[in-house]
């Protein structure tokens, strides 16, 4: 088949954080065959084929100028489910809040979730995506047990870490590039209430944000960290910890009603009286630095004051998807968007290098409007960014202005990165050079990844802007 | 808000305006895509602007009036820039004709050149960018569009198509967040110029593609290039036709 892909597929494709898209040619298929169909068409024609969820990635990750966007959101159905084992099958295109409703009522729940329940299983497995536990759970790929891969040439291979550890331990972080997942099989973890219990304490700097989480290690399932990046000195990467674990069996009287679905749904409203949804229009005045400054520094105070020590339950849900509690809140970014960079250090460097990090946006004059710790560990994935030790996340508002100083802060961040044998996210990532991701990966590990890819897409027709800006290119 | 330019298309791009274009993108670090008949001159140019570096700029060789190549090479092109952000039409002729010189030849493709070219290759354009909800088309019309004279009919029916083509396809497109540029340029230096006798604010290709890139970021509707030409328009436009066609201008 010749001539140009039909023009009623062509769309904007952009990232999560709209300050990278591309044009693409827009594929949605339901079924196996027609995920086989759209691989035969893009080889037909020689264009670029990119696997693509939600579009939850922040960066350039789902995305392929001129090439053909595999959008499989439409194969979201739940195969099977075993409320004896907790053993899940889903297509990819099932989202986080379809599996969690789905599992919930029977006692379970994700092992990792992400901060929002809008990605879906076949994208967070393509990132290999972590959660506020990524310090004991690791990331999602090592609660996978199995999963179907569809190769560039259409071939469907059932994939497990004994089966063939070599590719499974490849395809979570790879994004897309070595196959589609078409199937999945996550092992749920048991919970025995739909509430959690959280506890908030503040830190007045960096160091004391360290010691925090170190020292709920063991005792608190889940560990995050909020940094108000504006103030240095002294008062440099204060912030509020968060620390949650689950009820125990016993600890909720009525574990019945908390586990429903609808149970752990946010109310629509905030303080009973503003809809959720026009939140986001009353911080777009802030967004901007001396606004954002100030809702910082609100933010800590009434944590430092008010919310030091506070203990309380929390569901599940609200815990855990705190980036859905103000419903598309990435519009306050408009027009220019907003990019993150996310930085995994060992521990003992970890302070220094975030500091340092922190300082380089403040010089920039580029202060990170949001600013997340988390703890991790390694995992045994090829391409992992899972590093003993932190990862800093810093949310950065894309201003034309400022563009071409913003993506040189984040050559400086990376750099500080590597330097300290650092790792990187690329799924919160649209800007890192190509080199300082590949400089994180001493060990081959990259060049595992493409003889690898050569072996299973020879034609390399599965690419993505993020593939050929972090992979291969120069 | 100004926009970026980082992938362009330039269809008559071997000289005058276009090249000019070309040249200024090129040197602002955007990746161009030349359309151009002569072969000679584009390859002189794609040398010239990839001297040194990477291949940033490459040519096609087409005459507009293979109107039939236009969809397959404007997907060749947009998947070769890697995307599309600013298509210019700057393809045109004009042929001097005698004052009562009526050469249906001459003049028909004078039209296939200067206006059917264009909607050939504006259609995919505003096509694509009617959809996307993105991109900037940039039309070079010219003065002379503004009022038919006796010099050079063909010529000024081609440029007040032109005109209107690009104003009904703003129409449709530029809800979306789409623009459509009409540029108007007076005397530009340029071959299509030399030699011509009673020639006044002559400006180089170079000053004409720098206001143009300035006008096209901006996204404004309509620029005559350079802007003292709109009060000259304005006049032309103003004088009765019973008047006008006693002027031989």
């Amino acid at each position: 088949m010749t001539g140009p892909l039909p023009m009623d597929r062509l769309e904007w494709v952009e990232g999560w954080g709209m300050a990278v898209g591309a044009a693409g040619y827009v594929f949605r298929p339901s079924t196996l065959d027609g995920v086989r169909r759209v691989l035969e068409l893009a080889a037909e024609r020689g264009v670029p084929v990119v696997p693509r969820g939600a579009g939850c990635s922040y960066g350039d990750a789902a995305i392929v100028a001129e090439g053909i966007v595999l959008d499989t959101s439409r194969m979201r159905r739940v195969l099977a489910w075993d409320p004896e084992t907790g053993i899940v099958d889903v297509e990819p295109g099932v989202p986080v809040a379809d599996l969690w409703r789905y599992v919930l009522g029977d006692g379970w729940w994700p092992p990792v979730v992400t901060g929002t329940m809008v990605p879906t299983v076949g994208g967070v497995l393509a990132a290999n995506g972590h959660g506020k536990n990524a310090w004991r759970r690791g990331p999602i790929g090592e609660h996978c047990l199995e999963l179907d891969l569809m190769t560039a040439d259409g071939a469907v291979t059932t994939v497990s870490p004994k089966s063939d550890p070599e590719l499974y331990y490849a395809v979570p972080g790879s994004f897309g590039q070595l196959g589609i997942v078409v199937r999945a099989r996550l092992a749920m973890k048991r919970v025995a209430s739909g509430l959690v219990e959280v506890e908030a304490v503040s830190a007045p700097d960096l160091e004391g944000m360290l010691r925090l989480l170190e020292d709920g290690l063991g005792r608190w399932e889940y560990l995050v960290g909020w940094i108000d990046a504006f103030p240095g000195g002294r008062r440099l990467g204060r912030g509020l910890v968060h620390l949650a674990r689950h009820l125990e069996p016993g600890e909720d009287p009525e574990p019945a009603q908390t586990l429903r679905a609808e149970r752990q749904d946010l109310p629509d409203t905030l303080l009973g009286i503003v809809p959720r949804s026009v939140v986001w229009r009353a911080l777009k005045p802030l967004t901007n630095r001396p606004g954002m400054r100030t809702v910082n520094a609100v933010k800590y105070r009434l944590g430092a004051t008010v919310g030091e020590d506070a203990r309380y339950r929390q569901t599940l849900a609200e815990f855990s998807f705190l980036l859905d509690s103000v419903p598309g809140w990435k519009r306050i970014y408009r027009p220019g968007g907003m990019i993150q960079h996310q930085s995994f250090v060992p521990t003992g460097r970890a302070h220094d290098v975030f500091a340092a990090q922190l300082e380089a946006c403040r010089r920039a004059g580029l202060p990170s409007f949001l600013a997340v710790l988390k703890r991790h560990r390694p995992d045994p994935f090829l391409l992992s960014h899972g590093v003993d030790g932190y990862s800093l996340a810093l949310d950065f508002p894309v201003i034309a202005g400022s563009r071409r100083r913003l993506w040189k802060l984040v050559r400086r961040l990376g750099e500080l990165t590597v330097e300290a044998g650092g790792r990187f996210y690329p799924a919160k990532d649209a800007a890192l050079p190509g080199e300082l991701y590949r400089a994180s990966f001493p060990g081959g590990e990259l060049d595992r990844f493409l003889r690898l890819k050569a072996r299973l897409d020879p034609d390399g027709f599965l690419r993505s802007a993020l593939a050929d800006r972090l992979f291969t290119s120069g | 808000m100004a926009r970026r330019f980082e992938r362009a298309l330039i269809v008559g791009a071997s000289s005058g305006i276009g090249e000019a274009l070309a040249r200024r993108l090129a040197a602002d670090g955007c990746r161009v895509a030349l359309v151009a008949r002569r072969t000679e001159r584009l390859e002189a140019l794609e040398t010239a602007l990839n001297e040194g570096g990477e291949e940033r700029v490459r040519g096609w060789v087409h005459d507009v009036r293979n109107r039939g190549e236009v969809p397959g090479l404007f997907e060749e092109i947009c998947r070769w820039l890697g995307g599309l952000d600013l298509v210019v039409y700057a393809a045109g002729i004009s042929h001097r004709v005698a004052f009562a010189e009526y050469d249906t030849e001459k003049d028909v493709e004078v039209l296939e050149v200067n206006l059917l070219g264009a909607v050939a290759w504006l259609n995919p354009a505003a096509a694509r960018f009617g959809r996307l909800g993105r991109g900037t088309i940039v039309g070079i019309g010219s003065i002379a569009g503004d009022r038919g004279r006796v010099g050079a009919p063909a010529y000024n029916t081609s440029k007040a198509g032109l005109h209107t083509y690009l104003e009904a396809i703003r129409n449709r497109i530029a809800r979306t967040g789409a623009r459509v540029v009409t540029i108007k340029p007076g005397f530009v230096a340029t071959a299509m110029t030399e030699g011509l006798p009673g020639l006044f604010w002559v400006v180089s290709r170079e000053r004409a593609a720098e206001i143009i890139l300035k006008k096209a970021r901006r996204g404004v509707v309509t620029a005559y290039v350079p802007a003292r030409w709109r009060l000259v328009s304005w006049v032309v436009r103003a004088i009765p036709s019973r008047i006008f066609r006693h002027l031989r201008v």
